[in-house]
């Protein structure tokens, strides 16, 4: 058994300690906005923050996150309040197939968190973790300023 | 070429099949999805309403249900995929039924004849046609519902339907002051029993206050807060996920396996042999990987072991050297040759330009559910092709297709992946799913994936064209090799003519360009190694690459710019001309840049739009490139949804570059050697230009979107490396050049 914290709740988990976090959310705790899409840490979509930054849950091993706190897309809204950069995501119409989004939020999330106002190279440099093949890339980019410019 | 007749498809079913088609819509809908244009508390995933009994919600006809509530399910018979099918769609209807745009919500519609596409004949979305064969039967379904509404109103009221409007999901009767929801009069229609009418005005375009206007997407809500279901999330009581071991050398087969170890795995439930290798079914995904890490598999590797792209490139070099079928002979190429060949002032290009297998690369991999219990089989899949897929489970499990039921998932991207003319994925899924007693879900790794086939086929391309003394362009003379799509599937009757793939030719025939002698050729060698696909913009991917980049190196051997070439050349073809021109507007072409600094521009008309763009680059000395910006100006007929049509430009767009930058599958000795996102890389945020997007509204029934941006960008790509730096690619991608992107 290992003890999880997955947004504000306790989770003792009954999975081998080599399985990685990603599929403990997935298939285990059944958070499936957390999303598979290389495994190896090169796609960034299943970005999670694991006591406030953001990691690739695809290659962090149950073992490693013991005990911690872990938040995922499902737990960043304040109950009916989404956070404001899922708010600018909708403004800024970012979506398009939305596999990757979940991911690009965490990771916008995490970076205006450090990072109030940062600047294109500072966007850049946070974003680039994360793929999106529908090529969203130009409506994240305003989302985040739009946020940052709150 | 896609047959653009529009029979539309409400039209015609009769009165009564209308109805009847609606009703058995009905039984398909019990699980769905269910998305909604209220931003608040729905579910995808869950139940959507049930039957249209005579209390219950009107099934108006196969596309449109009114709730009692007066909230309306749009069942929508195009895959959403990133596409905006599930918002533009509903634009139609919502427009002539002048519905309140909160009251709807979308669900992807059965597989049933209703619902197959209107051009097509089955029920598939591609060919960017998801609105341009939605626009008169989705339109006319409105407005029929309308007119039954009106009519309900009427009787209702005992007045006359004439004084009577609609408005947010209302009937109005303006004169006398009240107004009825289109829920309550769901009764009053039963009563009177109250059918479609046989004809209907649609509404005067200068009405719209729907279609024409930007609308934000009907699925977003649920895909910024996690909740939107995709195949891969789909649940199930009991639901098994399963992996499969697949040859190294596409076409392998198993010739033995020892699962002894692998059945150790915790986790592990069962392993079995399939079509496509040994698939481990386990409790969950990471039980299934390392189950399948631990079994043993020898390979009998088949016929592609010694497969090699090189080999396919030295193959289609020489192809392109000799006489192919004759795709389009327009005047006397070769009199042309003769004619003007010995004249000291012409000049005579020849080139040759090549292009590698692609992947699709969508964001979320290959998968599919299946449950098989007696003679019934579910399926949960993300499909492009749901048709093509019924059928072939269908003649897999001996069953007739009716007791085949396939749920149409979100998909995470798909750029013609999820429309398998073999079914491959989803019918994987049934084979790994039948005699158990359980359903199972099969997830493809990345590396499946990547490694998996249906790439966009390797193309080589050689033009010899000639410009006289005056500039002008006298002949053109091009030749294509590369594995034809259509070839041997059931495509093939629809899609080839004379042996010519017109699918796979499509952008270097039929292109708006006044050049008296043209001759295209294409040669179709034989079908080996992985299955050839259609990937965003199909032929045009590389025919848009070959014929653009060609256009620029003549213009450049003409000494003319290459804008007002194709100015000229364009004269005859209004829509693209005007397209030209507002472009040399848009970017001031011509004006003075720094020496570091590259402009390029590329056009085309594909998938019946006319599109042209422009890229702007910035080069270093140690070859690196920075798209600073693209402009892309489209001619789409109307825009339905403008917001959605910039979107979709953007990622074509991007899509592109990649392909242009970096995009390459190769193999070796029949092994692919890419696997994932660190050798097969895609675009990143960094890499990002700003891209301007322009449309031009030439008043025309819409066109597509979805493909058109990508046939361009990157021959305008190329021709601004040539604009910077005097040095001419033909062999994409650029990084095997020596070029990247700056980042």
């Amino acid at each position: 058994m290992t003890r999880l914290y997955v947004n504000g709740t306790e989770h003792e988990i009954d999975a081998p300690a080599d399985t990685p976090l990603l599929w403990v959310l997935r298939d285990v705790l059944k958070l499936a906005g957390t999303k598979y899409g290389c495994g190896i840490a090169q796609c960034g979509s299943c970005t999670v923050h694991v006591d406030g930054a953001p990691v690739r849950a695809c290659v962090m091993p149950l073992a490693s996150v013991a005990g911690k706190s872990v938040t995922t897309i499902e737990g960043v809204a304040d109950g009916e309040t989404l956070n404001p950069v899922q708010q600018a995501w909708l403004e800024h119409d970012v979506v398009q197939c939305g596999y990757c989004q979940s991911g690009q939020i965490m990771s916008a999330i995490a970076l205006l968190d450090r990072n109030p106002n940062p600047s294109d190279a500072e966007i850049d440099q946070a974003m680039a973790g994360n793929i999106c093949r529908c090529g969203t890339y130009q409506r994240i980019r305003k989302a985040i300023k739009a946020v940052a410019a709150q | 070429m896609p047959d653009h007749r529009v029979d539309a498809l409400v039209d015609t079913l009769t009165r009564r099949q209308f109805v009847r088609a609606a009703g058995a819509a009905a039984g398909g809908l019990l699980v769905g999805f269910n998305l909604s244009a209220c931003n608040s508390g729905t579910v995808s995933g869950g139940p959507a309403s049930g039957q249209a009994t005579g209390d219950g919600p009107l099934l108006a006809n196969a596309f449109i249900r009114i709730a009692l509530d007066n909230s309306v399910a749009v069942l929508v018979n195009h895959s959403e995929k990133g596409n905006g099918a599930y918002t533009a769609l509903p634009m139609l209807i919502a427009e002539e039924l002048d519905l309140d745009w909160s009251s709807i919500s979308v669900e992807p519609a059965p597989t049933s004849p209703e619902y197959y596409h209107a051009w097509w004949g089955v029920y598939i979305t591609g060919g960017s046609t998801s609105t341009g064969s939605s626009w008169e039967p989705l339109r006319t379904a409105g407005a029929k519902t309308r007119a039954m509404l009106l009519d309900a109103a009427s009787r209702y009221w005992g007045t006359d339907a004439s004084g009577l409007t609609t408005a947010g999901g209302h009937v109005v009767d303006a004169a006398n002051g009240r107004k009825l929801a289109y829920g309550d009069l769901i009764a009053t229609i039963r009563e009177h029993d109250i059918q479609p009418p046989e004809s209907v005005a649609l509404k005067n375009p200068a009405d719209f206050t729907i279609i024409g206007k930007d609308r934000r997407r009907i699925d977003a809500p649920e895909k910024v807060t996690g909740k939107a279901v995709f195949g891969i999330d789909v649940e199930l009581p009991d639901l098994k996920t399963a992996t499969v071991a697949r040859s190294p050398v596409y076409g392998g087969k198993v010739r033995s396996f020892d699962a002894s170890e692998a059945l150790e795995v915790e986790g592990v439930v069962k392993v079995k042999e399939v079509s496509s290798g040994v698939a481990v079914v386990a409790d969950n995904f990471w039980a299934a990987s390392k189950g399948r890490d631990a079994l043993q598999v020898e390979w009998d590797l088949g016929p592609n072991e010694g497969l090699s792209t090189a080999a396919f490139f030295e193959e289609y070099r020489q192809l392109v050297d000799t006489d192919g079928l004759v795709a389009e002979d327009v005047g006397d190429v070769e009199a042309a040759f003769r004619e003007f060949g010995d004249s000291e002032d012409s000049r005579i290009v020849e080139a040759v330009y090549e292009l590698p297998y692609l992947a699709h690369a969508t964001m979320e991999p290959m998968n599919a559910v299946a449950r098989v219990q007696g003679d019934r089989c579910e399926v949960w899949s993300g499909t492009q092709f749901q048709s093509n897929d019924r059928l072939l489970i269908a003649e897999y499990l001996g069953l007739p297709e009716e007791s085949v039921v396939i749920h149409r998932s979100l998909m995470g991207g798909s750029f013609g992946r999820r429309a398998s003319t073999i079914a491959d994925f989803t019918l994987e899924a049934v084979e790994v799913a039948n005699g158990e007693s359980f359903p199972v879900k099969v997830i493809w790794s990345r590396e499946d994936d990547m490694r998996g086939g249906f790439y966009r086929p390797l193309f080589v391309h050689k033009i010899r064209g000639l410009v006289d003394g005056g500039g002008t362009i006298r002949a053109w003379h091009q030749r294509a090799a590369g594995q034809s799509i259509m070839q041997d599937t059931v495509f093939e009757q629809a899609y080839m003519a004379d042996g010519v793939d017109v699918y796979s030719m499509d952008g270097c025939v039929d292109q708006p360009y006044s050049i008296a002698n043209h001759r295209v050729e294409s040669h179709n060698p034989p079908k080996v190694g992985p299955l050839p696909l259609w990937w965003r913009a199909v032929g045009q991917t590389h025919t848009g690459f070959a014929y653009e980049s060609f256009l620029d190196e003549l213009a450049h051997a003409a000494g003319r710019d290459p804008m007002e070439l194709r100015l000229e050349l364009t004269r005859e073809f209004p829509r693209m001309h005007k397209v030209l021109e507002t472009m040399a507007e848009a970017v001031g072409w011509g004006s003075p840049r720094p020496a570091n600094r590259g402009v390029g521009l590329a056009a085309r008309t594909a998938f019946g739009s006319f599109l042209a763009e422009v890229a702007e680059i910035t080069v270093t000395d140690d070859r690196q490139i920075s798209v600073d910006k693209v402009t892309c100006v489209i001619d789409c007929g109307r825009a339905v949804n403008p917001l959605g049509v910039r979107a979709q430009v953007q990622s074509g767009i991007v899509y592109g570059m990649t392909a242009a930058m970096s995009g390459e599958i190769d193999i070796e000795q029949g092994r692919v050697r890419q696997s994932n996102f660190h050798d097969y890389p895609v675009m990143r945020m960094p890499h990002m230009p700003e891209v301007v997007v322009h449309i031009v509204d030439s008043g025309a029934d819409p066109s597509g979107v979805g493909e058109p941006p990508t046939a361009p960008i990157a021959a305008a790509l190329t021709n601004a490396l040539f604009d910077a730096t005097g040095e001419r690619v033909r062999k994409l991608p650029l990084v095997n050049q020596g070029w990247r992107l700056r980042s």
